[in-house]
């Protein structure tokens, strides 16, 4: 029998902020880290004494490959004036700052911290697409899915086959839906890399080929522009350009604080309540490839350390990196049951209005995906919605208590689960 | 051969040789494919190898337009794309592998559960040699 498991001592995510998510020619990561750092400084309300912060865990999947920097811990401290206290980086694949927060939340649950600061980095857009594929790749089973042809996309949309082929109501056109979902929260996010609705991004397109004076495309809606391969092209069977999160670059960062001093930098803290990891395995060795093994045991330890079940999370953000895994997300984490979370997307129940709000910041699919900055960043839109802060895509419930973040990384290699509450 | 390591390189080499190796744990006798030193049921590391007949099932698959250099290499591009499969061999585990013989440019005529059989794709001779392991319908 496994034990209770408990945090030591409650913990707080008192400031919350992100850089602009993009594709930047013109700023790097220092650039983007400081931006980040910013904009968190000026979520606090009662602001902060940098001096305040003790230690710093950041997450950064490979800069080392696409920018020929590794050991970033240092370089963060450096750039933060934070020399010498303790920066510890942490790698996870896209999952990189979520285990940047367990950590900082353990340091802090412990007692051996009062403040520390929590974040991430990737910085991916110097590269050709081919290259950034092959970067993501280095998260796979090398010598087995890697040489036989496998690529991130290529791994979810085998997992997207097999869901589609043993949930025979599922079609492709499902996974179109989340894609079309997440993109209509995104034009109210200043943050987000597309901030458009997918009818957006198509009226776009047609006014581009206006202005070059090239064929004007004869697209009747978003799902014409959808189905139009030479649009949208195939990138693995049966994902398509917009089932993918884009390349991107950006930074974010949280900053923790203990329970009994939170109200020093804020009078709404958001209380962490619980925390989840697990591991999984590659195709080869999977039972069952319609779902996460590790997103089930980060769920089943975040709830069993919130004392809560599924039904009690009111909103959640979840790593949409490929529109199928966010339906396999919401199914893992239960908040509908397996092999319903696409007829929930059908449904619109996942929608802002609707009654379990998904990835109301956009989702990583338009809000964009800098790996190492992704989890930190999930938990910026969590913050900010359980403080009423989210403006023009704020979710419409009065009573919003509490919420989730869920990080994957690799192809379900690290998968976690927080979950934050506003008392 | 019984003297190899359960290990990647040795799958590698059995490939080369055009077998497709796992092992069975002595003990409580799971096979695995690939081969694993350490047996996930009991812990235990008295492993033995077993030839796989190569035949199996479709697990699932996907064709992929955007593949790795390697693949790049291979002359695989946007409009060439190759399919990645995994398969439920007959002896009741499974593998990753590269899907031949279909039209990787109509992958809705590729369905799930067909039974395939193994292929073995050289490239390199000599110490150079390199096998991918492939399986093509039956």
């Amino acid at each position: 029998m496994q034990k209770k498991r408990k945090l030591g001592r409650g913990v707080a995510v008192v400031g919350a902020g992100m850089s602009k998510f993009g594709m930047f020619k013109d700023k790097d990561s220092r650039d983007l880290l400081v931006e980040a750092y910013n904009e968190m400084l000026a979520s606090l309300d009662k602001g902060m004494d940098p001096n305040d912060i003790e230690a710093i865990w950041f997450g950064n999947f490979s800069n080392d490959f696409y920018v020929k920097q590794g050991h970033c811990g240092p370089i963060v401290a450096d750039w933060l004036g934070q020399t010498p206290k303790p920066v510890t980086r942490t790698e996870g694949a896209c999952a990189s700052s979520t285990l940047a927060f367990r950590d900082g939340v353990f340091a802090v649950a412990s007692g051996f911290y009062d403040v520390v600061l929590v974040g991430g980095v990737e910085e991916m857009s110097k590269v050709t697409t081919e290259i950034a594929t092959e970067g993501l790749a280095l998260a796979l089973d090398r010598p087995y899915e890697g040489m036989v042809g496998f690529t991130f996309p290529g791994v979810f949309a085998a997992t997207a086959n097999a869901y589609m082929h043993k949930y025979k109501g599922s079609t492709p056109d499902h996974l179109k839906m989340v894609s079309i979902k997440s993109h209509e929260n995104a034009p109210f996010n200043p943050k987000a890399q597309f901030p458009y609705s997918v009818r957006d991004m198509m009226n776009r397109r047609i006014e581009r080929a206006k202005k070059k004076g090239q064929p004007i495309p004869t697209w009747k809606d978003e799902w014409d522009y959808l189905h139009d391969l030479s649009a949208n092209p195939m990138v693995a069977w049966p994902l398509q350009v917009m089932d993918c999160c884009p390349i991107s670059d950006g930074a974010s960062f949280v900053l923790l604080a203990a329970e009994e001093i939170a109200k020093n930098f804020t009078d709404t803290p958001i209380h962490v309540i619980g925390i989840g990891q697990g591991s999984g395995r590659p195709l080869h060795t999977k039972d069952d490839l319609t779902y996460f093994e590790a997103n089930r045991n980060a769920a089943k330890e975040a709830y069993g350390l919130a004392g809560i079940e599924p039904k009690d999370v009111q909103f959640s953000e979840v790593h949409d990196c490929f529109s199928i895994a966010e339906i396999i997300h919401m199914e893992d984490l239960g908040f509908f049951k397996p092999g319903e979370g696409y007829k929930a997307v059908e449904q619109g129940l996942t929608k802002r209005g609707g009654p379990m709000p998904i990835n109301t910041s956009g989702g990583l699919k338009s809000k964009g995906h800098p790996v190492g900055a992704t989890g930190t960043a999930q938990m910026v839109e969590v913050f900010k919605q359980l403080r009423g802060e989210a403006g023009g895509r704020q979710i419409p419930n009065k009573n919003l208590r509490i919420g989730g973040s869920h990080n994957l990384g690799g192809t379900g290699g690290t998968c976690t689960f927080c979950i934050f509450e506003r008392r | 051969m019984e003297e190899r390591p359960f290990s990647v390189i040795s799958f590698n080499q059995f490939l080369n040789e055009e077998k497709l190796m796992g092992s069975r744990c002595k003990k409580c006798e799971v096979l695995y494919t690939p081969p694993r030193p350490i047996c996930l049921k009991c812990f235990g590391e008295e492993m033995e190898w077993v030839e796989l007949k190569g035949k199996g099932k479709l697990a699932t698959f996907t064709s992929i337009n955007v593949g790795p250099p390697w693949m790049v290499e291979q002359g695989y591009d946007r409009t060439h794309p190759y399919c990645s499969a995994v398969v439920d061999l007959d002896e009741g585990t499974r593998i990753d592998t590269r899907l031949e013989g279909v039209d990787a440019s109509k992958p809705e005529t590729i369905k799930i559960g067909m039974p395939l059989t193994v292929e073995f794709l050289h490239r390199g001779e000599g110490e150079n040699m390199q096998t991918t392991l492939a399986f093509k319908p039956a």
